[in-house]
This record gives C-alpha cells, sequence and structure tokens, in this order.
C-alpha cells in the first residue's frame, strides 16, 4: 500500500517541479504526509488478518491477563486498579497486580476507551484491546519515519517507515487481539530514539523534556526499558570517547537521566529499582564521567593549554585514586547480593547459559529461548541482507544520529541472538537501516540514470514503469539536490530551531560535484533498480503471508483444514466457558501455569498458578503435584483447597502443545524445589515416554492418569497422535478424582477432586507424609498473608 | 415407582376441596357446563391445555356476558398464557371468535382458587348455548423426580392435576385426556373410569360433577424433551433510518429438568448417543424473520462457532449449538445479534407516524423465558412512542446514547415474565420521527472535521514563539 503512495507522490512531484521550488516543497510535504497516512493504515491493515481469518478475540496468554485489567480498570477506575490486590490468582497467596504490572499498556487501552465511551462511541473493552496493537504499530512507522528522518532524511525515513510496518517480527507480536506489552511498548522505544536524537541534533530543551516524558512512557509499558536506559549511556559514552562531546549532547542525555530516574520510580513496579539495581547503574556511571568530560571542556575553555595539563595531571592523579575508591566500594556491595543485582531475565541475557542452569521456569518458556538462523529469516527476511549495507551507508557520512543507529542495530543483534523474544527489538534497527540502505541505493541508481541521460526521458520512463518506488526516491533526490539547502532553511524557520541547522547542513555537505563522481553507467544502474524493486516485492509477499499464515492464529482457537472443509477446535474457551458457568464462583482450579491467565480471565475462576511465574515454590507445588502419584497429588491440591484439575490433553486430535509435552518442566521445577521429585524416575533412555518402554513412576503419576483417563476406549488401542504411538498403561481407574467434563475435542479434560473418605472406625490416619509436610512448610513460609 | 411423598398433600387437597365444594357457593348466573374436554399436552417442558366447553345459560336466568374459568393456585403462578375463543356459526361457517379474558376477583372462590372471566363478545341469552375453546399454558409445572440424574438416566417427571375440572358451574359431562411423549409411564393415579391407551391416558367421562370440585391426580412418566429454560432474554431493537433494524438478544439459558449428577465422561457421550445423556440437549434452533443479515452468535469470550443460518424467503432458521451440550441444572450465556432491513419493518401510518412492526417474544422455538426485556431504541430525535402489545407487560420509557449521540435516544422498554411460544405474536411501538435528525450526526462530523483543519491553518499561520525568529 505504501507503493501506490510513492507513485502518486512522484507524479505530484513531477507536477510540482514545473511551477518552482516553494510549490514543489509544499506538495513534497502534502505528499509525504499522505504517504505517511497510507503507510500508518498499511500498518493497522495488515494486523487484521486475525480478525478476518478468526474473530475479534483476545489472543493467547498473556494478553488475557491484560485484558483483565483493563476491564478491572475501566469498571473500577484508575485508583482501585493501583491499589488492586487480586485474590483470584496465586491462591492462597494473591497478587498484588497494581504494583507487579507495567500498567503502560493498559492505561493507554483504558483511556482510549473512556474516551471513546465519552463521546457516546459504545466501544466494548474488548474491541478497543484487540485494536490497541493495531493502533501503536501505525504510531510506531511514524515514529520510524522520524528517527530516520534525523539521521537520514525523509526519503530514508519513508522507506524505513514502510518496512517497519509491515517487518513480520513486530507483526507477530501486534496482530489485532495480541493485546501484550510489546504492543506499545515499540512505539514509545523508537520515540524515545527519536527524541534523543532529535535533542541530540537540535540541542533543545524542550526536546528532552519530552524525551523524558517518552521514556516514561516506555518505562510504565515493558521492562525493556532497560535496553533504552543502557543503550543511550552507551551511546553517549561513544560519542565522548570518539571526542564529539557537544553541549548538544549533554542536554540530550543529563535531563533525560534526572527526570527519566525520577519518573520511573514513580511507576510501581519498577519503584526504587530505578536507582538500585544494576541495570540502571551504567546510566549513572556514564551521567557522572559525562559531568566530569563537561567539566573538562568548561575549564579547557578557561585555562591557557599549559595551565590546562597540570591541572589534567593533578585532578588525574587525585581521581583515579578516589575512583577506585568508590569502585571498590560499589564492586563490594554489587557482589554482595547473590544474584550481583541483576534480575534473573537481565543476567540470562548477559550469560545465555544462566536461565537453562539456575532457573528451570525462565527457561521453559520457548519465547526465552535463543532464536535458530531461520527464524531470521523468519522475521525480518531481506532486511538481514540490506543491514550491512546500511552499515556502510550510516559511515558515509558519520553523525551523532547515525552512529546512534549503528549501535542500536550492533546490540539488538546481540540480544537477539540471546532470546527469541527479543528479535522484536531488533526489527526496528533492521527496518531503519535496511531503509537508510535502500533509500542510498535508490539514491544513487537514479541520481547516476538520470545524469547519463541529461534529458532524462528515457531513464525516468523505464523507472516509472519498473516500479512506483524509484520515482520517489529521485523525487527526493532532486529535493535533495537542488533545492536541499532551502528545505533545511524552511525547516528550521517553521520550527524555530537554528541549531540544528549546522548539524543537518553538516551531515549533508555533498554538494553536486561529489555526486557526480559516483555516477554508474545507466545499464547496471537500471538492472539494479529492477533487482532492488524486486527483492522489495520479495519482502512484500513475504510480509504479507506471514501475517496471514504465521502469526494470525489466536491459539486460543485452532482450526485445521482438510478435504471435507474446515474444521475448528474451540476446546479451550469451550472448557473455561463450562467452568465459568458450572461451578462455583468461589472454586479454585488447579492447572499448569500457562493456563492461569486464561482461566481467570475467560472462566473467572481462582488459579494456583498463572503465568506472572513470580513464585517458584507454588509453580514447583503444582509440578509435584502433577508428577506425582494420584493419592499424594490429592493431599497437594487438597491441602491448597483445590476443586478442579484441569489438563489439556492433544493425543486424540494430535495437539502438540499439551501437558504431556510440557511434562518434563512440571518435573523438573516441581524437583528444583521438592527433592523426591527426580527427574531420573520419568527418563526412559533420556526421553519422557508414556508408551510401554515408559517408567513407572511416569505412568502412574498423575498427569499421566488425568490425561489418559479412559482414553484407550476411544479406539480401542489408545493411539496417541501427537507422541505417534500407544500409550502404556491403558486401562485404570481413577481412585481420587472424577471426570467432570471434557471437552468436544478431548483437548481439555476437568476433573473433580472427590471428597475426602469417611473415617474408617479403628483406622487411625497416616500421619501425613514428610512430603506434603515439606510442602506445607514451604509454602506456609513463603506466604505473609497466612 | 409409586410415588410416595406428594400423596398426603394431594390427600389433604382432595379433603379440603371435597370439604369446600360440599358449601353451596352463591349461585352464578345460571351457567352450567353441559360437556367439557380438557386435553393436556404433556409432550414438551410446558404443559399445554386445550378445553372445550359446551356452556348453556339457564332458561330462567339473565343475560350472560362472562364464563369464569378457575385454577389453583399454583397453576395461576405458573400459567403463561390463557387465551379462548367461540365458536360462532354453524359448521360449514364456523368461525372462531378470540374472546378477551381477565382475572376475575369474585370472592367467593374455595381455597384460593383463581377465577378469570371470559368476556362473551355477544351476551348468552337464558336457554341459549355456546362452545368455547380455552388453551392455557403452563410453565415450570413438570417436577422432575428423581431430581437428580446421571449421565445414562433418562429424565422421569411428576404432573399434577385434577381429574375433573375444576369449575365454579356445575358439570354435567367431562373428560380429560393426557398425552405424554413416550410409552413410559411409571405411575399414574386411578380415578374411575381411568384408561391408558399407548401415549395417553382418560380420565372420563365422569358426569355431573358439583362445582369446584377436584379430584387430584399424580402421573410419573418419562419426558426426555430438552427443558431449555432462558432465565433472562433481554432483547435489544435498535432502528435507524439509514435502512436498518439491529437486533441484539442476550440469553441466560438453563437446562431446567433433573439436575446432573456424578461424572461428565465424553466418551459415553460421543459413543452411546442413544443411551447417554438422553435428556441433555446440544442444539436450539432459533426461527428469524426472512432477510436477515449479519447474523452473529457469540458469549462474552468470543464467537461460537458452532451455528448454522438457513434462509428462504419466508423464515430464516438459525441452528445454534452453545459450547458444550446442556445436562441438567447446567448454565450458559450467549447473544445472539442480526440486522433486518428498514423498510420490512418501519411502516409510516396515515397519519404521519411511523411505528414499527415486530414479534414479541423469543425466536428460540419450544422454550420458556422467565424474563423478558424487550428494549426499543428508537431514532435520536423520535417523540412520543407509544408501544401497543396485545397482551399486559410492564413498559416504561428510558434513554440510551449511542454512536456521538447528544440528546440521547428514546427507548422503550417492555417486561414480560413467563413467557411462552404462544407469545410471539406482533407487537407495534408508534413513534414520530423527522427526518431531518438523521443529519445531526453527519454534520457533527463534518464541522468538527472542518474546525480541526481550521484550528490547523490557525496554528500554522500564527507565530507563538516569544522570540522574533532571526
Amino acid at each position: 500500500m505504501a507503493e501506490p503512495s510513492s507513485s502518486t507522490e512522484a507524479s505530484g512531484g513531477g507536477d510540482g517541479g514545473g511551477s518552482g521550488g516553494r510549490l514543489r516543497d509544499a506538495l513534497g510535504g502534502v505528499l509525504c504526509a499522505f504517504a505517511l497516512l497510507l503507510i500508518g493504515v498499511l500498518a493497522f491493515s495488515i494486523r487484521l488478518f486475525s480478525v478476518i481469518k478468526y474473530e475479534s478475540v483476545i489472543h493467547e496468554f498473556d494478553p488475557y491477563f491484560n485484558y483483565r485489567v483493563t476491564q478491572f480498570l475501566s469498571k473500577n477506575g484508575i485508583y482501585e486498579f493501583w491499589n488492586w490486590f487480586d485474590d483470584r490468582t496465586w491462591y492462597p497467596l494473591g497478587r498484588v497486580i497494581g504494583g507487579t504490572v507495567y500498567p503502560g499498556l493498559t492505561l493507554t487501552a483504558g483511556t482510549i476507551w473512556w474516551l471513546l465511551n465519552s463521546l457516546n462511541i459504545p466501544l466494548s473493552v474488548e474491541t478497543v484491546c484487540v485494536f490497541t496493537a493495531p493502533i501503536f504499530s501505525a504510531n510506531a512507522s511514524w515514529a520510524t519515519y522520524l528517527l530516520t528522518k534525523e539521521s537520514k532524511g525523509p526519503g530514508a525515513g519513508l522507506m524505513a517507515a514502510a518496512i517497519l510496518a509491515m517487518v513480520p517480527s513486530y507483526i507477530s507480536r501486534s496482530v489485532a487481539g495480541s493485546y501484550d506489552n510489546e504492543a506499545v511498548a515499540i512505539f514509545a522505544l523508537i520515540f524515545t530514539f527519536y527524541l534523543y536524537v532529535k535533542t541530540l541534533n537540535t540541542g533543545s530543551l524542550f526536546y528532552a523534556a519530552l524525551n523524558a516524558l517518552s521514556y516514561f512512557y516506555m518505562v510504565c509499558s515493558w521492562g525493556g526499558y532497560t535496553f533504552i536506559i543502557n543503550l543511550i549511556p552507551m551511546h553517549v559514552l561513544l560519542c565522548i570517547v570518539t571526542g564529539r562531546y557537544s553541549s548538544r549532547l549533554y542536554i540530550a542525555y543529563a535531563p533525560l537521566i534526572v527526570l527519566g530516574t525520577l519518573l520511573a520510580a514513580l511507576v510501581p513496579v519498577v519503584g526504587f529499582n530505578a536507582v538500585m539495581t544494576s541495570e540502571h547503574f551504567a546510566s549513572f556511571l556514564v551521567f557522572i564521567i559525562l559531568h566530569v568530560v563537561a567539566l573538562v571542556y568548561y575549564i579547557k575553555g578557561l585555562l591557557t593549554p599549559r595551565l590546562f595539563k597540570v591541572a589534567v595531571t593533578f585532578v588525574v592523579t587525585v581521581g583515579l585514586a578516589v575512583c577506585f575508591v568508590v569502585a571498590a566500594i560499589l564492586v563490594a556491595l554489587v557482589a554482595s547480593s547473590p544474584t550481583k543485582g541483576w534480575s534473573g531475565r537481565s543476567l540470562s541475557l548477559l550469560d545465555p547459559t544462566y536461565a537453562s542452569k539456575y532457573i528451570p521456569i525462565i527457561a521453559s518458556v520457548s519465547e526465552h529461548q535463543p532464536p535458530t538462523w531461520p527464524s531470521y529469516f523468519m522475521d525480518i527476511n531481506v532486511l538481514a541482507f540490506l543491514v550491512p549495507a546500511g552499515i556502510i551507508s550510516c559511515f558515509l557520512p558519520l553523525s551523532d544520529a547515525s552512529s546512534f543507529l549503528v549501535l542500536y542495530l550492533v546490540t539488538s543483534v546481540y540480544f537477539s541472538g540471546v532470546m527469541v523474544r527479543l528479535m522484536l527489538v531488533l526489527a526496528p534497527a533492521a527496518c531503519i537501516l535496511s531503509g537508510i540502505a535502500l533509500s542510498e541505493a535508490f539514491n544513487v541508481l537514479t541520481r547516476s540514470m538520470k545524469f547519463q541521460r541529461p534529458t532524462s526521458d528515457d531513464g525516468s520512463s523505464t523507472a516509472g514503469s519498473g516500479s512506483p518506488d524509484t520515482p520517489a526516491h529521485s523525487m527526493k533526490y532532486d529535493s535533495k539536490t537542488v533545492v536541499k539547502s532551502e528545505t533545511v532553511s524552511k525547516e528550521k524557520s517553521s520550527k524555530k530551531n537554528r541549531k540544528d541547522k549546522e548539524s543537518q547542513g553538516s551531515s549533508s555537505d555533498d554538494p553536486r560535484m561529489e555526486e557526480k563522481l559516483l555516477v554508474l553507467p545507466c545499464g547496471p544502474s537500471a538492472l539494479g533498480i529492477m533487482l532492488l524493486i524486486i527483492l522489495c516485492g520479495l519482502y512484500v509477499v513475504h510480509c504479507v503471508w506471514a501475517a496471514a499464515e504465521a502469526y494470525s492464529a489466536p491459539s486460543i482457537v485452532l482450526t485445521s483444514r482438510s478435504h471435507d472443509g474446515l474444521h475448528v477446535f474451540d476446546d479451550f474457551r469451550e472448557a473455561y466457558a463450562w467452568l465459568s458457568h458450572n461451578t462455583d464462583v468461589d472454586d479454585k482450579v488447579a492447572s499448569w501455569w500457562d493456563y492461569g491467565y486464561q482461566t481467570t480471565a475467560m472462566a473467572n475462576r481462582t488459579v494456583i498458578v498463572d503465568n506472572n511465574t513470580w513464585n517458584n515454590t507454588h509453580i514447583a507445588t503444582v509440578g509435584t503435584a502433577m508428577s506425582s502419584p494420584e493419592k499424594a497429588a490429592w493431599e497437594i491440591f487438597n491441602s491448597l483447597d483445590v476443586k478442579y484439575v484441569l489438563v489439556v490433553f492433544g493425543g486424540l486430535i494430535g495437539y502438540p502443545s499439551d501437558d504431556i509435552n510440557k511434562f518434563l518442566w512440571m518435573v523438573r521445577i516441581g524437583g528444583g524445589v521438592f527433592p523426591h521429585i527426580k527427574e531420573a524416575d520419568y527418563l526412559r533412555d533420556g526421553n519422557y515416554r508414556v508408551d510401554s518402554h515408559g517408567t513407572p513412576t511416569m505412568l502412574n503419576c498423575l498427569m499421566y492418569k488425568l490425561c489418559y483417563y479412559r482414553f484407550v476406549e476411544t479406539d480401542g488401542k489408545g493411539f496417541d497422535r501427537v507422541r505417534g504411538y500407544e500409550i502404556g498403561k491403558k486401562h485404570f481407574k481413577l481412585t481420587h478424582f472424577e471426570e467432570v467434563f471434557t471437552t468436544h475435542h478431548w483437548m481439555v479434560r476437568i476433573y473433580k477432586l472427590k471428597p475426602q473418605k469417611n473415617r474408617v472406625r479403628g483406622k487411625l490416619k497416616l500421619r501425613p507424609s514428610s512430603k506434603t509436610r515439606s510442602i506445607r512448610k514451604s509454602t506456609g513460609r513463603k506466604n505473609p498473608w497466612q | 415407582m409409586p410415588p410416595s411423598r406428594p400423596t398426603p398433600i394431594v390427600l389433604l387437597l382432595l379433603f379440603a376441596l371435597t370439604a369446600v365444594s360440599s358449601s353451596p357457593l352463591p349461585p352464578e348466573d345460571g351457567i352450567r357446563v353441559v360437556s367439557a374436554e380438557k386435553r393436556i399436552d404433556l409432550t414438551g417442558p410446558i404443559v399445554k391445555v386445550f378445553l372445550t366447553l359446551k356452556v348453556e345459560n339457564a332458561p330462567g336466568a339473565s343475560d350472560a356476558s362472562q364464563v369464569l374459568l378457575a385454577f389453583t393456585p399454583t397453576e395461576v403462578e405458573h400459567l403463561a398464557i390463557l387465551k379462548a375463543t367461540r365458536a360462532e356459526g354453524k359448521r360449514k361457517k364456523k368461525a372462531y371468535v378470540p374472546l378477551s379474558v381477565e382475572a376475575s376477583d369474585l370472592a367467593a372462590t374455595p381455597n384460593g382458587a383463581r377465577l378469570y372471566s371470559v368476556l362473551l363478545s355477544t351476551p348468552l341469552k337464558p336457554g341459549e348455548k355456546t362452545t368455547i375453546e380455552v388453551l392455557y399454558v403452563l410453565t415450570h409445572t413438570l417436577e422432575p423426580f428423581p431430581a437428580e440424574i446421571g449421565q445414562s438416566e433418562s429424565q422421569l417427571v411428576y404432573f399434577r392435576d385434577s381429574a375433573v375440572l375444576l369449575s365454579p358451574y356445575h358439570c354435567l359431562e367431562q373428560v380429560t385426556y393426557i398425552k405424554m411423549p413416550s410409552n413410559r409411564i411409571e405411575s399414574f393415579t386411578r380415578v374411575d373410569p381411568t384408561s391408558r391407551a399407548g401415549t395417553e391416558l382418560k380420565y372420563g367421562i365422569y358426569s355431573n360433577q358439583m362445582p369446584n370440585t377436584y379430584l387430584p391426580i399424580l402421573v410419573h412418566y418419562e419426558n426426555n424433551r430438552p427443558f431449555a429454560v432462558v432465565e433472562e432474554l433481554a432483547r435489544k431493537v435498535e432502528i435507524s433510518h439509514w435502512g436498518n433494524v439491529q437486533i441484539t438478544e442476550q440469553y441466560k439459558l438453563k437446562h431446567g429438568g433433573a439436575r446432573h449428577k456424578g461424572v461428565f465422561s465424553r466418551l459415553e457421550y460421543q459413543s452411546r448417543p442413544s443411551m447417554s445423556g438422553m435428556s441433555s440437549f446440544k442444539n436450539l434452533l432459533a426461527r428469524l424473520p426472512p432477510r436477515v443479515h449479519s447474523v452473529y452468535y457469540r458469549d462474552e469470550i468470543g464467537n461460537i462457532s458452532s451455528s448454522h443460518l438457513r434462509t428462504d424467503s419466508h423464515k430464516s432458521e438459525l441452528e445454534i449449538e452453545p459450547r458444550y451440550p446442556l445436562f441438567g441444572g447446567w448454565h450458559c450465556t450467549f447473544t445472539i445479534g442480526y440486522g433486518l432491513p428498514l423498510q420490512d419493518f418501519v411502516f409510516e401510518s396515515d397519519d404521519g407516524r411511523r411505528y414499527i412492526n415486530l414479534t414479541f417474544g423469543c425466536p428460540l422455538l419450544d422454550t420458556v423465558v422467565d424474563d423478558l426485556t424487550i428494549k426499543v431504541v428508537l431514532p435520536e430525535g423520535s417523540k412520543n412512542p407509544q408501544p401497543s402489545v396485545p397482551f399486559e407487560t410492564e413498559q416504561h420509557i428510558e434513554m440510551s446514547y449511542s454512536y456521538l449521540d447528544v440528546v440521547g435516544r428514546t427507548t422503550v422498554v417492555l417486561k414480560k415474565k413467563n413467557v411462552v411460544g404462544e407469545h410471539n405474536v406482533p407487537f407495534q411501538v408508534h413513534y414520530e420521527f423527522n427526518p431531518i435528525f438523521m443529519l445531526a450526526e453527519p454534520m457533527m462530523l463534518i464541522s468538527a472535521v472542518f474546525l480541526f483543519f481550521v484550528a490547523c491553518i490557525a496554528y500554522l499561520h500564527m507565530d507563538l514563539s516569544i522570540r522574533k525568529s532571526l
């Protein structure tokens, strides 16, 4: 959709070319705005595949929690929200939602909802939540335009915005219905970077203050704000080291740290972490360094060079001594804490093997795994090849802004290599640099075609017929070379910022003379343009395919296509609806933590553990229960006041991500806290097998029994379609649980704990086994409310 | 299984009634029932009674303008609808004239029995005979026994009534037929002469019954028909004069039969459908008007994919399946919404007023609605709404606000309890509407956009800086 926009832009540019620079400039502005509008529409509408192919529904797991929080916010108001203690989850501990949630997304959607409703537009909270992510991806592509424009001009900006609007990596997190923090956070991230670069270019305190606010929004939205608060100091440090210190750098950085840290501390979930954890330490260190450097520059201006040298030697000797002492104290302080002041997720970023060694719960989440090479190709596609070209073009010439982009790219490549989820942070960087690369390439190629044929009829017509993309950039080239200085001055006078004229001017001080040297022969440049257009076309095709096929499934409703039409597997909602309507309001439902958020949001029942995995012991308790034999499991669940147990079973229809496949994590996490669960007992030849080779412990554990209860009677053999073999233990009875509901395709099975048996006369009740006692003890220890 | 529990109550009632009926009643205006035939239809979850009364005014009495019908207090409580017609004319030109029925508060009724009077269109002259056909429907009168059943058991219910017609009049000849859904009748009270033929029970012929005679009977039989009870139904009708009538119906459905007990095994349910869950139901049929469009069926957690819509030129049928089969005592909620073309439902009357003509009641077939609310949201700017419903409803008017409303939309709210299929009759809401109001919202939007651009222009042409730019 961006392409037609550019073609209109090109024709418009041609018209305007006749009648003076001023009109053409105005037309260019209008067309640029129009192109941006269409890019926004593209970004929004490419994310609607999920609504069209499936329905307008919240997706997956975490979005259900956010949706529930938004519902609460819209119903009870902001003050109730801050004080919300949620007693429907982590039973019996509960969770303080207001203090443990990043409120940015919720507040954003809540505000949109409130605004619409005060205009008497009766959209439901759900609808607003579903469409928040597409709206914010349109915003993100506009922010990308601004950021790229700051460093490489509007042409690159438009290109980058169009690329970002449909980059699959970002689509995967922001399709309609994917109501997650990242949806708004990526916008906030790019916008914060834009404002930082803008401040760096202009030296305006106004933008610095805006930058702090934007950073505040980012802190509200996502834990990934630590990326900003480390990346910007790194860039500042880079600038200082490369001798690019200026007052603009100071203005860009110092207010951000002071205001930003103060504002960040206002967010309950961050609070004093903003000054106390190691993630923020680098920013303060650089803050100090920046001041030292500023002082040095100031003194350098005051003193004569000779005196300055003396002062330097003096200060360095004293300063170093002091620094060592301070550093030693700091190191000692930090080292005294077991995790060195870093949170588990951050540590696993620095040391990719950390999580799998120490925190199975982080390792158990698939999006915390390192990505594979195909996933790079899937998620950023041709951008992976264009990025190096973008880096090169950032170095010609290197400005503060372009060095920032390069630094952003390099760090995000590292992070995306550690965790597949952080591919999302890489995507904007890759888009910006590819946009720059493409824009520069088109620039060079079209320019050489134009200079080859001074009449330019031939060249422009082939280019025009070849693709709409090229003329856009030839137009840009016109404005850039011929009216560049005028454009710049116009922009500046309208924005009343004189200062960035010099910075912009420095980045674009290439007159026509230099450009003539870069002329390529006509044939190869036409070929190059064609190839680039084909590349862009491939990218667009891939993005649309990814948006339509790969990333639009809501995962709560599954479909499969067979020769006799479309099959819909709506078992999850069937089970949740059953729970919600046919059980008592205060009943507790135990399931593996994956389904916690959905159970609370869709079934409105109290759960034991959920996807906010804050209490490892509690999760381990559930894991232990699932991997224990029936009686022991019943005792654990009964001690937790559980009435229903929910398991997800894919063996009948072949749904692979079911509880048997997640079972290894239950054993691992359970065994990590309760040592009587030994992983080796469940393993046969290093595999979790549930066929006749399975270990007796495995075939007697609760999870196996609940999944396969009476399964053999469906086909007489008990053939599990996920594992691809017949199950090991076929006929068995449940003694402590009874089946109360199984969904249509058997994907969700709900069991009820049988009531406690009457005491038989003369038979003493056995003392609770050491196992349950240890659990009691540990939960009691962890539970401040009991 | 012989019923043990209700017997004392029945006996007591019998005793009390006979005791009272022996006391002399103030003579009604000479009417007596020559012959009465009562046909009770027990095949569904509701009780339908067709009553044919041949009444005669005594030669010596004055003109009778009404005929009284008597109901026990329990029946009155569960009475959903009561309709009467009078057969007029001779064989060939026989026509049924609907008669109006109203609750009568004549004091002299024994044991709290309530009287309803059927108002005759032309008074019955002394010595004249006429035939009155009465239809009434009772809901929630079938009591499941046992009250809790397992998955494989079938549902048995009790039905209680009187063998003879409860009537304030002297009854010369009377017979009662009870029709069952199946052959399986566990037990029934015998009041001779009583006979059973297949699925039908016949009580009578009884002759010369005194007024207010009540002979309780109890029938215990199998009824596996879906006991679909809509506990609450809120229908919202939104009229847009741009061409659409949007209807949204929110259902709270319950299986009102014997409660499900113990396990629910999907395996049993799927592999032996005839043996398991006989009283449960998994689909319902809604009959919608023809030319219905944009139909949706969802609940609070999203779309429900199991529904089918069949349309033809006379009607549309929407077959819906709740997310899970409903067993006794299970609940579910869902919403059905659809749009209808405006010209099929909104008309202009001769005096320039407009009216919407809709069907009352619930579009789901074979259901009982405990609590029905119909909200007719008239377009913004409508005045003087006047609903006209052929039976008694609770009515009030409120304001509702929707897309960009400023003054709000007048909303007519109609409420009725205990609604059955017989209530699906047309009703109208008359209102005044000036088409100029249709343009209000577009104009508002246009002016908003216009003002926005004016503001933009003004901003671009103003220099808001403190310092003059150099």
